[in-house]
């Protein structure tokens, strides 16, 4: 299995998030925030809408290459979920045959129609959380949200989510190791063995559970984790998220394609 | 001063499934004494110090720690008092930097910032770990692991220090920084390990343990330098001493070799 191949995956989206770029500096708040409205705009289309989502593209490739983050990284990243997304999709070609006419008078049901926006949307909102972890570093999201006035029973479970991940991670990696070393060619690899070695990651998890929390005793803890993380919300940070704003909001309510279309025409003619 | 007073009077315990790890165990640790502990593999070393911060309770006996009398109330109060190392680094860092876990401690205990900020840079000075101050706990090897976690638990200054093997991931000159650091920690300290040079350096006392019961206690250089004593627990003379007990014919075959 290529169990360490994915835990090196895991810690490069860490590393990313640890470089400086312009996206990188701004303040967490900011990006969070604005990524939560692009996402929240881009599903607030109706489910036949395709043409109008495609200037969005404009926001991840933007961020992308602002940030410098790995394009292959992103797409393949991408293509891991995206069978969640055609599963929930891929029954409405079948179910929606009503026919529609496209401008040149090639006639498609108006599920496949669908089946497209959604796809399209799915690839925005994904590539748009990704690239916010990638730029901001999963504590600086967590801290954000603390800022933000979310729960801190929420906030503390990301952080612990964050930190053990790797740890967990670890684990599993040293048994499936330790298991492969001893067992030669297929004995030892079956299912039986596995679901056994599933029991002792779980058993070893819930000690280590206890072990922290006394740790966290130990130390003072009272539900409430203190964070000294400081955030500058900048000039830069404001002008970031009122562009992002007006960019968003110019885009949802003027229809932007239809009227550089029909510009474009008018040129033509 | 009674209130680092740590006192174990015929505690035995047995975990869940049945091993009997502790039995009739008594010892009486006052302000500021160091004390080593000491045994085989499975002795019960841990055992004794997961005591001393109620995350084990005794069986039978009874546990004093400063003037409280440790149960399931008082513990909590226990553990402000008791700073703890435990064996597994891992199990300690629980905060996405060096930095954040290190204040986590002197942040819970209600310093002001600048404080904190302050005590963090002093602390992981001590354990030379300062240029890793950013750095998340998964990118730190284990022997800095360690120096980190060792750090998060002096930074809150505790009234009694207890380690469990805290010298086991160290480099030779990072296990020097700490002896030299625990030398001038002038509070009660009680240190599980198997680096007997290091309990040697550290601790006037030593403890040795075997199956659950204490077979020795007494001066370091005395318990230490008994080599049948130590053989009989798995254990060998120190280094240092070895050199001492050894010296004379050392000289003597260097001047064979010479001549
Ligand atoms: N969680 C547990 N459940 C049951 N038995 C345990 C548990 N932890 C330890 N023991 C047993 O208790 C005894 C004492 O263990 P302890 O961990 O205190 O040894 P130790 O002196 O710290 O050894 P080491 O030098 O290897 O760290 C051992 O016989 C061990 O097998
Ligand atoms: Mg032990």
């Amino acid at each position: 299995m290529t169990f360490d191949e994915e835990y090196f995956n895991i810690g490069y989206l860490d590393r990313l998030s640890y470089r400086d770029t312009v996206v990188h500096r701004l303040d967490p708040r900011g990006k969070v925030i604005a990524t939560m409205i692009f996402v929240i705009t881009v599903i607030s289309y109706p489910k036949y809408e395709v043409i109008p989502l495609v200037p969005f593209f404009i926001f991840p490739v933007l961020l992308i290459t602002l940030s410098d983050t790995p394009f292959k990284f992103v797409l393949k990243k991408m293509l891991i979920v995206s069978p969640f997304a055609v599963f929930i999709g891929i029954f409405n070609p079948l179910f929606d045959t009503r026919a529609v006419t496209l401008a040149d008078g090639v006639l498609i049901s108006a599920g496949w129609i669908s089946f497209l926006s959604l796809l399209i949307k799915f690839t925005l909102t994904t590539s748009s959380a990704l690239l916010l972890i990638a730029t901001t570093s999963f504590p600086g999201i967590c801290t954000a949200l603390q800022r933000l006035g979310v729960p801190a029973p929420f906030t503390s479970q990301l952080f612990f989510l964050y930190r053990y991940i790797f740890v967990l991670m670890e684990e599993a990696m040293r048994i499936v190791r330790a298991r492969d070393l001893r067992s030669f060619g297929s004995r030892g690899t079956d299912i039986k063995v596995f679901v056994r070695l599933i029991g002792i990651l779980f058993v070893r998890t819930v000690e280590r559970a206890e072990r922290i929390y006394n740790a966290m005793l130990s130390r003072g803890f009272r539900g409430h984790i203190p964070s000294m993380r400081q955030l500058r919300f900048t000039i830069s940070d404001a002008i970031f998220v009122f562009l992002t704003i007006a960019f968003l909001s110019a885009l949802r309510f003027f229809n932007i394609t239809e009227m550089i279309g029909r510009f474009v025409q008018e040129l033509a003619v | 001063m009674s209130h680092h007073l740590v006192a174990f009077d015929s505690v035995s315990f047995c975990y869940p499934d049945g091993t009997e790890a502790l039995n009739g165990v008594s010892f009486r640790i006052i302000h500021g004494e160091s004390v080593g502990i000491v045994g085989a593999n499975g002795a019960g070393k841990s055992t004794i110090l997961m005591h001393m911060n109620g995350y084990l309770l005794p069986s039978s006996g009874i546990i004093t720690i400063g003037d409280l009398q440790l149960t399931k109330k008082t513990r909590q109060e226990i553990r402000r008092k008791v700073g703890m190392v435990f064996q597994n680094p891992d199990d300690q860092l629980f905060m996405p930097t060096v930095f954040d876990d290190v204040a986590f401690g002197p942040l819970n205990l209600g310093l002001p910032e600048e404080k904190v900020r302050e005590r963090v840079d002093e602390v992981l000075k001590i354990v030379g770990c300062l240029s890793l101050k950013d750095k998340p706990p998964h990118h730190l090897s284990s022997g800095q692991k360690s120096s980190v976690a060792i750090a998060s638990v002096i930074a809150m200054q505790p009234d009694i220090l207890v380690m469990d093997e805290p010298a086991s991931n160290l480099d030779p000159k990072s296990r020097r920084q700490l002896i030299e650091f625990l030398k001038d920690f002038e509070h009660t300290k009680v240190i599980a390990s198997h680096d007997l040079d290091l309990i040697l350096d550290v601790c006037k006392r030593c403890i040795v343990i075997r199956d659950g019961r204490i077979v020795a206690d007494g001066l370091s250089h005395e318990i230490l330098s008994d080599r049948g004593l130590l053989e009989e627990n798995n254990l060998e003379l120190p280094l240092s001493l070895q050199r001492v007990a050894y010296g004379n014919d050392k000289i003597m075959e260097g001047e064979r070799w010479t001549t």
